[in-house]
């Protein structure tokens, strides 16, 4: 993995006619966690798209510039809603997908210290529809950590998993994916609060910061500061909504 | 017993089925020549057995070849269409039209280029069943979940290698259900090659049988071709089915 750069990504974004967003400027600090949150449809991913030079069926009049000037084409890892594993391959195949799709050989040693490491040893052998909910997303977590990449975009990863599993991912990620710049779009006040290092409130008229806690991330979820930064954060929603 | 009871609701149907037959033989008095009773079918199929296993023989081998050959030129029209937009461009409106061709049509023509050997019938069975099977894979091959083919891109995943290791598998379900259909339409491509012109096949000796009034012999060939094709359906159904389970998601 190359050194993590700063993202910044400013410009409008236009869907037919209609702006989906207009002058946007959005600054992600380098090897941190940057949330967006907002309400449906503002174009958070839209964003984490155009990052990740996918399609988005919106014309982005703008740039998408690093700190190091290099191309993000290669150094971006994505992760969404839905783990996305291929239900014929098993678990270590899904890790290894990247691997095989470039035509390189996968690492296997590696695949299984990253599987320890998101606390599935020894279920490389497993099919994806022997696994919770919770497992399946840690494989897909896995597949990210594989490809390590300096920038990695996460798309509502945790947002189909029950509280418990979604704070155990939380923390897993969090930590796993330390030092890399995280782009993270979440509905969830309390995860944007516990991960970011800097979160943003995306509405209509544009990005505006959120206060978060003095203490670095992974935020205890318990922490009196944690708490109170949220639910300011939840007042602010509700406004927006 | 789970697993016999659709064997023995079939064998059930089936002796239904036979004694309707045998009853409606009964109570109309029909003369054997216009509707033989099962008893005298039975009889033909033992009688002339050899007669009928020497044709069986030569149309089993068209289908089955006609099969192989029309499932494999459609996974790779299917393979060649999702690869190039060129040849969607091109190819797609020629495929949807050759289907639209009714093939009691071409038969004649095909016997008239390749003659009154096993090449015509082939031909005919692939001609019928190459579209169910290219258009099924197809489907499937486009059906790809987005977010998998956005995941691919974001690993900087060949073109060609997003085909076969994501796509591919991921339309070997939506194969199965083309080459499931692809079995019960293989036999009608052969009888009807064979209807046109053959010397030889359960087609050829229906038609022969029936120019003959030998009623029986000609509903003992049907049934021989019919078993064949249930059977067929049935191996490729099972086949698919196992396929299904190990590239497919199971439901619930």
């Amino acid at each position: 993995m190359t050194s993590p750069p700063a993202v910044t990504i400013a410009g409008d974004a236009l869907i037919g006619e209609a702006r989906l967003f207009d002058g946007l400027r959005l600054d992600m600090p380098a090897g941190a966690w940057t949330s967006l949150l907002g309400p449906s449809g503002v174009g958070k991913t839209t964003i984490l798209r155009l990052i990740a030079g996918l399609d988005t069926g919106a014309r982005f009049e703008g740039s998408v510039t690093t700190s190091d000037g290099a191309s993000l084409s290669g150094r971006v890892a994505y992760m969404g809603q839905s783990d996305l594993l291929a239900p014929w391959l098993d678990v270590a195949g899904n890790v290894a997908l990247g691997a095989r799709l470039r035509g390189e050989r996968p690492d296997r040693a590696r695949i299984r210290d990253l599987l320890a490491r998101v606390g599935l040893d020894g279920l490389g052998g497993r099919r994806p529809h022997e696994l919770s909910g919770g497992q399946r997303q840690r494989v897909a977590l896995a597949r990210t950590l594989m490809e390590d990449r300096a920038v990695v975009l996460l798309d509502e990863p945790f947002s189909a998993l029950d509280s418990g599993a979604r704070a155990q991912m939380q923390e897993l990620a969090g930590t796993l994916l330390e030092g890399r710049t995280v782009l993270l779009v979440t509905h969830d006040p309390g995860e944007a609060v516990r991960l970011s290092a800097r979160a943003f409130l995306m509405e209509a008229q544009g990005l505006s910061p959120i206060d978060l806690p003095p203490s670095p991330p992974v935020r205890a979820l318990d922490a009196p500061d944690t708490i109170a930064a949220q639910a300011a954060l939840l007042r602010r929603l509700r406004e927006a909504a | 017993m789970a697993a016999l009871a659709p064997f023995a609701r079939g064998l059930a149907a089936f002796a239904f089925a036979i004694g309707l037959w045998q009853v409606v033989v009964w109570l109309t008095g029909v003369p054997h020549f216009i509707l033989p009773s099962p008893e005298r079918v039975a009889r033909a199929l033992v009688n002339s057995r050899a007669l009928i296993a020497q044709n069986a023989v030569v149309t089993f081998a068209q289908i089955l070849a006609g099969l192989a050959l029309g499932a494999a030129l459609g996974v790779i029209t299917a393979l060649q269409l999702v690869s190039s937009p060129t040849a969607r461009l091109l190819l797609r409106p020629v495929i949807v039209f050759a289907q639209a061709v009714p093939i009691f049509a071409l038969a004649p023509i095909l016997t008239l280029w390749l003659g009154y050997g096993m090449g015509s019938k082939i031909v005919t069975v692939v001609l019928i069943i190459y579209f169910p099977v290219a258009s099924a894979f197809y489907d499937g091959l486009m059906r790809t979940p987005r977010g998998l083919l956005d995941l691919a891109q974001t690993m900087n995943a060949s073109p060609w290698r997003t085909i076969l290791r994501l796509r591919l598998p991921n339309a070997v379900p939506s194969l199965a259900s083309g080459m499931r259909l692809a079995a019960v339409y293989a036999p009608f491509g052969a009888v009807i090659g064979e209807w046109v012109g053959a010397s030889r096949g359960l087609g050829y000796l229906m038609l022969l049988a029936n120019g003959r009034a030998q009623t029986d012999l000609m509903f003992a060939a049907l049934f021989v071709l019919a078993a064949f094709t249930v059977l067929l359906h049935a191996t490729i159904d099972r086949a698919g089915a196992a396929l299904t389970r190990r590239f497919a998601e199971p439901e619930g």
